[in-house]
């Protein structure tokens, strides 16, 4: 058996893994559900976008669901905490996940045009919504979610919804909007050909604009102005601070604190700038492929830097700083981590060979004709 | 800590709510996938077009079926976590593995497979398309098996401990938690209740075009398909009933009793009582029916263990929330840092029922000072009412005697070749097609209303483990929320899979079915005029 500090870092990286695995590939299924109505000028283009994205958006969703389900397993007390004490957002967020499913198959099953509109902006909601709550969500774990823990461990919670919508964490919710919006852009316009392409690149190059000036703005936010946790004393990445009891305080900036710890970290949300403003020059210049890695490396950094900030913080608390969850506190018992250990180990290569494969199979461009001719068999 | 009755009863009909409601999806996908995964096989075996048809056809209801199964399950994983959190905290160390597992190796398969099964059929060769059909088909099952691991745990929590220090329950065998008779037990029957219900309906549907006489060559191949794998599921759901699995676990066998309304324990072995209406007030049961020795060996397959009666389970509780109260104490004790000799030997004799304990919480919260009359009155708790289990057992039974007596015909008219003459079979088939949900929803009734008070039978209580924090408005919005989408989405979803269902395999448009050649014809006579 590992030692349980290393089970417990393990499981922070697993999460870590199953997060960036859900917005580097559902993120682009969101995104081209945001941009549906926008970039689909006829009925004939937006059934070429949905077929894009149609065939593998179940299988990438399924991160999602796992990543829950992960830390359910992982980290009970914090999937507790979160979703009850965000009940309204988790409810609207699932609300608008509902459109997904039933969208993409039902949307062409019928020729009229005010249900494939219905469906069209059903569909729109179901990127746009569960975006915005999830980048809300990303923006209130860096404010602190107002929750103590009674002396059974029962979560006390004390926000509403509204209280969610800190300025900074609306902000993140927009750099979401705009990280998924551009990687869903960069998505389609690899898939789709000649004007079509281009017309898509406008919306993609405008998105990774945006989201570079949004990293920006948001890391500023971060670096001077919001409050952040910082344990005092021991320096985050040491792992003798595990068993510690937290001595946390809260500081202006303090969340950039393991940056100024370890500099050289700083090239993961500086990659992430970069990439963005990379995917913007490749999308407008024409070369769909390169901009869709550099979408990709741009959303892993992103997400990377932003667990890399909160690191050990899982779930800080605004409400008792002290008894904000960690990787190290919020954790199941070191038998359940190992063996979830294993069966990550077992079936994560798996599930990475046979996604690639059935990727493989189905690649290839989507374009009006297929659509034309094929009609009853696509989406 | 007066947890809120009416949110505790509002979140139970939420869950309730929705489970029921992703159930009227699941028992579709888990048999149709077989279905389709047969049809499939016969076609890379003899190549006969018609046969892909099946396949494609069947494939379309299929699809409009999964959605609603994907859209309704994905509330299930949200609201332990919303609704249940401290369940969640309790449990999660043990109940998060399964969900998780189920996560990556079952959700992963079939979600990632079933976009390759719609649109890879000019991508794949033959036995590729299969390969990926039949890989559809393990995931939704496997989805199934970790699914009920995880509800075979709340039922018969075996292979965990309570842990003093993070004062939740710990893992300390998987393989206990995988091998739980009780789970074993319900997944068999479970998925053999799907396939029977996938069964019915395509042979009902595909007696809808017998009976109408079109598309008869594709109507008789389906029919014959689902007649046998019907006939084959319907035995296998009788015969591995999961009663046996309601032997394994204390609470279990009150379940047991109170579906067969067994009030006193009989001596070994027990006799069935085929008719009787339980009488909660004078706890037996008039107008009762006997057959000798049948319960006895349907629910433990013995002749010499006796099947336990109410009375004695409840006096049985009784003693085990008196050592809860001890356990409760030790506990109190250990938290406030008090690890004495005495206090660790008081756990160690009573730890295992602090869940019974944990029942007085809702008489006096200190637990430690219950009353005899507060005992009695948790000891009651234990007890759930007896008709409603008794009268939804039985309903399911009869049902699942109906489906044998159907698909017995079926097939015993389709081995002499004489199916498309026997109108009355064909109606029967035809209108049967919603019985074998009403049967499935009686079973996940008989299953979870019979495990109350509980949500971990014997550990946790069923009105300690919602989320602290919620109230009735917040519960009345989201409950509301879910009747208002998902009316909406199942009226879409019935609309769509009657429209393609009356369509039949014309709606794929090979030119080969019924309504597609009379439109070629009129297309025609319309040439005809304009020249």
């Amino acid at each position: 058996m590992l030692e349980p500090e290393t089970l417990k870092l393990a499981w922070w990286l697993i999460i870590v893994v199953l997060i960036v695995g859900f917005v580097v590939t559902d993120g682009f299924d969101l995104g081209a559900c945001i941009l549906l109505p926008w970039v689909g000028r006829s009925d004939d283009e937006r059934r070429v976008v949905l077929n894009c994205v149609g065939a593998t958006w179940e299988g990438n969703q399924t991160w999602l669901i796992t990543a829950a389900g992960a830390t359910f397993a992982a980290w009970p007390i914090v999937y507790a905490v979160t979703f009850s004490g965000l009940y309204f957002a988790m409810m609207v967020a699932l609300f608008a996940l509902f459109f997904r499913p039933v969208g993409f198959d039902y949307r062409s099953k019928l020729a009229d045009p005010r249900w494939r509109s219905a469906w069209d902006w059903a569909l729109f909601a179901g990127g746009l919504v569960p975006t915005l709550v999830l980048g809300l969500l990303l923006g209130n774990l860096f404010v602190g979610l107002p929750f103590r823990l009674d002396d059974d461990f029962r979560s006390v919670y004390s926000g509403g919804f509204f209280d969610l919508f800190h300025p900074f964490a609306c902000l993140v919710a927009l750099l979401a909007v705009a990280l998924c919006t551009m990687h869903g852009g960069a998505y389609v316009q690899s898939r789709v050909e000649g004007a079509f392409a281009q017309h898509v690149g406008r919306f993609t190059t405008a998105a990774a604009l945006s989201l570079s000036v949004l990293l920006v703005v948001c890391g500023g936010w971060l670096g001077s102005r919001l409050m952040g946790l910082s344990m005092e004393g021991v320096a985050a990445f040491d792992l003798m601070s595990a068993g510690v009891p937290l001595k946390v305080v809260q500081v202006r900036g303090g969340w950039i604190g393991n940056y100024e710890q370890v500099p050289v970290l700083l090239c993961v949300p500086l990659t992430a700038l970069l990439a963005a403003c990379v995917t913007a020059a490749m999308s407008y210049a024409g070369r769909y492929r390169r901009a869709f890695q550099s979408s990709a490396i741009a959303v892993i950094a992103t997400l990377v830097s932003a667990g890399l900030a909160l690191f050990p913080f899982v779930l800080p608390s605004s409400l008792e700083p002290q008894g904000s969850l960690t990787l190290w506190n919020a954790a199941s018992s070191p038998r359940t981590l190992q063996i979830m250990l294993w069966v990550v180990m077992l079936f994560l290569p798996l599930i990475l060979l046979y996604t690639r494969w059935v990727y493989r199979v189905l690649r290839g461009p989507v374009t009006v004709e297929q659509i034309q001719s094929h009609g009853k068999h696509l989406y | 800590m007066g947890a809120d009755l009416d949110v505790v009863n509002l979140s139970r009909l939420q869950f309730g709510a929705t489970a029921m409601y992703h159930f009227l999806f699941v028992p579709l996908t888990l048999g149709l996938s077989w279905l389709l995964v047969i049809m499939e096989s016969v076609y890379v075996m003899t190549g006969k077009p018609v046969y892909k048809d099946m396949v494609q056809f069947w494939g379309k209801l299929f699809g409009i079926n999964f959605a609603m199964g994907v859209t309704t399950g994905i509330t299930l994983e949200f609201q332990f976590g919303t609704n249940w959190a401290y369940y969640s905290h309790y449990v999660g160390d043990v109940f998060g593995v399964p969900l998780a597992i189920e996560g990556l190796m079952a959700f992963f398969l079939e979600s990632t497979f079933v976009g390759l099964f719609f649109f890879g059929w000019d991508r794949l060769s033959r036995v590729k398309h299969l390969a990926v059909t039949f890989l559809v088909a393990l995931g939704s099952n496997l989805s199934a098996l970790w699914i009920l691991i995880a509800n075979g745990w709340m039922q018969n929590p075996v292979g965990a401990a309570f842990n003093t220090e993070t004062l939740r329950m710990e893992l300390t065998s998987v393989a206990a938690l995988i091998f739980n008779p009780a789970a074993q037990a319900k997944f068999v029957h479970t998925v053999a209740a799907g396939y029977v219900t996938a069964a019915m309906f395509v042979l009902g549907i595909s007696s809808y075009y017998l009976l109408k006489g079109r598309d008869v060559a594709f109507a008789l191949r389906s029919f014959a398909i689902a007649a046998a794998f019907g006939l084959a599921s319907t035995l296998s759901v009788i015969v591995l009933g999961d009663e046996s699995g309601y032997t394994a676990g204390e609470v279990q066998k009150v379940k047991l009793a109170a579906i067969e309304a067994e009030w006193e324990t009989q001596p070994a072995p027990a006799s069935f009582m085929v008719f009787g209406i339980p009488n909660e007030a004078t706890q037996t049961s008039d107008f009762a029916v006997h057959v000798p020795w049948a319960l006895g060996l349907i629910a433990t397959r013995s002749i010499d263990t006796p099947v336990v009666g109410l009375k004695d389970l409840r006096a049985q509780a009784e003693g085990r929330i008196r050592s809860g109260m001890r356990a409760y104490a030790a506990l109190q004790a250990m938290k406030r840092g008090d690890r004495s000799p005495a206090v660790l030997a008081a756990w160690k004799e009573t730890g295992n029922d602090l869940g019974y304990g944990l029942l007085l919480k809702k008489y006096t919260p200190a637990v430690v000072d219950a009353s005899d009359e507060q005992v009695r009155q948790a000891s009651a708790d234990t007890i759930p009412r007896v008709a409603p289990l008794f009268w939804a057992f039985r309903a399911m039974v009869g049902l699942g005697l109906w489906f044998l007596f159907v698909f017995g015909c079926a097939f015993y008219f389709l081995a002499r070749r004489d199916v498309a003459p026997r109108r009355w079979l064909l109606k029967i088939a035809l209108f049967s097609i919603p019985l074998p949900w009403v049967a499935a929803e009686l079973g996940w009734f008989v299953a979870e209303y019979g495990r109350q008070p509980w949500t971990i039978s014997g550990v946790l209580p069923t009105f300690l483990s919602t989320s602290s924090g919620l109230t009735r408005n917040d519960l009345y919005l989201s409950l509301a929320g879910f009747i208002g989408f998902y009316t909406l989405l199942l009226i879409v979803e019935l609309y769509l899979m009657i429209k393609y269902a009356r369509l039949g395999p014309s709606s794929l448009g090979q030119g080969r079915y019924h309504f597609e050649a009379p439109a070629q014809g009129s297309l025609q006579l319309q040439g005809g005029k304009h020249a």
